[in-house]
């Protein structure tokens, strides 16, 4: 139950946002200082999502600088950074974290 | 409420119509790879953190988001409530906003009821390839639906085959980390001014520091002090130049 009022939740917001000026506020303009704030969302939002999941060990839950997720993650982020391509981002890091599992390093 | 050049440009039928959709879609196509490994991750994320394959579908078709049902999903796994997860969604997908204002000039014309259409396929990659039309482009909002159409199409199978196969992968796979590496993936081409780059590591700081929060309220802390430095960041660059 819980779940479908969440898919319907996400969908109205992401529906709202979408629509917002084309549809909605049609014509309407908002001040520069909140269009150009919205620009900086995904590099703050992306930011907050990775940097705890690379910074905090998997396995006991604290901070650790020398968990392989965080070694891992800066290698892929050169990747992406090299390639532009999700896929070859995703191949690079999954298969090195599994290496590095199988070393025993978690 | 309509404007008088209403009805024109984007009549499915009308001649100029369909050659536009094909130009966007065929723009559209060497995108496709990229999204392909994405959603299929954002459907495996949905049924490992407790949705059924149908609800993880369902969420595609519905919130139709990448990076908010990939949150989502983390936040079902940390048991956060509904309302905190639909608040999450809200700034995540901020940046449609953003697009909808950019694209408004490109409607002109279109008709209410279809405006919804375009509006729900509305994606940062179908943004990104309207966006670099050739300048030559007579009919950008058919170009647009073009590649709107085929990123739905291929989202939509991926977290398709993802929800499918999601229930079957061994749990000892370390999966979970396909979603870090997938916002990493849409990090790095971001940070292209100085601004976002600050934005990003103060984010990144503050959503580290206050991991302790409950209900992964460290997301929306980090985002908030991200953005308003990054805010600071422009306007003083505004004023130096």
């Amino acid at each position: 139950m819980n779940i479908w009022l969440l898919i319907v939740g996400v969908g109205l917001v992401s529906l709202c946002l979408r629509a917002s000026f084309l549809v909605l506020l049609r014509g309407r303009q908002l001040p520069e200082r909140v269009t150009s704030s919205l620009g900086l969302v995904p590099a703050a939002v992306l930011a907050a999502l990775i940097a705890p999941e690379l910074l905090y060990s998997s396995v006991t839950g604290t901070l650790d600088v020398l968990n392989p997720r965080l070694v891992i993650g800066l290698l892929a982020a050169a990747v992406a950074w090299r390639t532009r391509n999700v896929l070859w981002t995703l191949m690079v890091g999954l298969g090195l974290l599994l290496v590095a599992q199988g070393l025993g390093w978690r | 409420m309509r404007h008088p050049e209403d009805m024109t440009e984007i009549i499915p039928h009308s001649p100029q119509f369909r050659p536009a959709f094909w130009r966007g879609m065929r723009a559209f196509t060497p995108l496709v790879p990229g999204v392909v490994p994405f959603s299929m991750v954002a459907g495996i994320a949905a049924v490992q953190a407790g949705f059924t394959p149908a609800e993880s579908i369902a969420f595609s078709l519905i919130g139709y988001a990448g990076s908010a049902q990939l949150i989502a999903s983390q936040m079902v796994t940390s048991h956060a409530p509904t309302v905190l997860i639909v608040l999450s969604s809200l700034i995540v997908n901020l940046r449609f906003a953003m697009y909808s204002a950019s694209l408004l000039p490109l409607f002109v014309g279109v008709p209410l009821p279809r405006r919804w259409l375009l509006a729900y396929g509305l994606t940062d990659q179908a943004y990104a390839v309207t966006m670099g039309r050739p300048v030559t482009e007579p009919s950008p909002a058919a170009y647009y639906a073009g590649a709107a159409a085929l990123m739905w199409l291929t989202w939509q199978s991926g977290t398709a085959v993802g929800a499918l196969v999601g229930a079957k992968i061994p749990s000892t796979w370390p999966l979970d980390f396909a979603v870090p590496l997938s916002f990493i993936a849409l990090l790095v081409p971001v940070l292209q001014r100085r601004p976002q780059v600050f934005a990003a590591i103060v984010s990144a700081v503050v959503a580290v520091a206050a991991h302790g929060l409950p209900f992964r309220l460290n997301l929306i802390l980090g985002a908030v002090c991200g953005v308003a430095v990054g805010q600071l960041m422009q306007r003083w660059q505004a004023k130096s130049v």
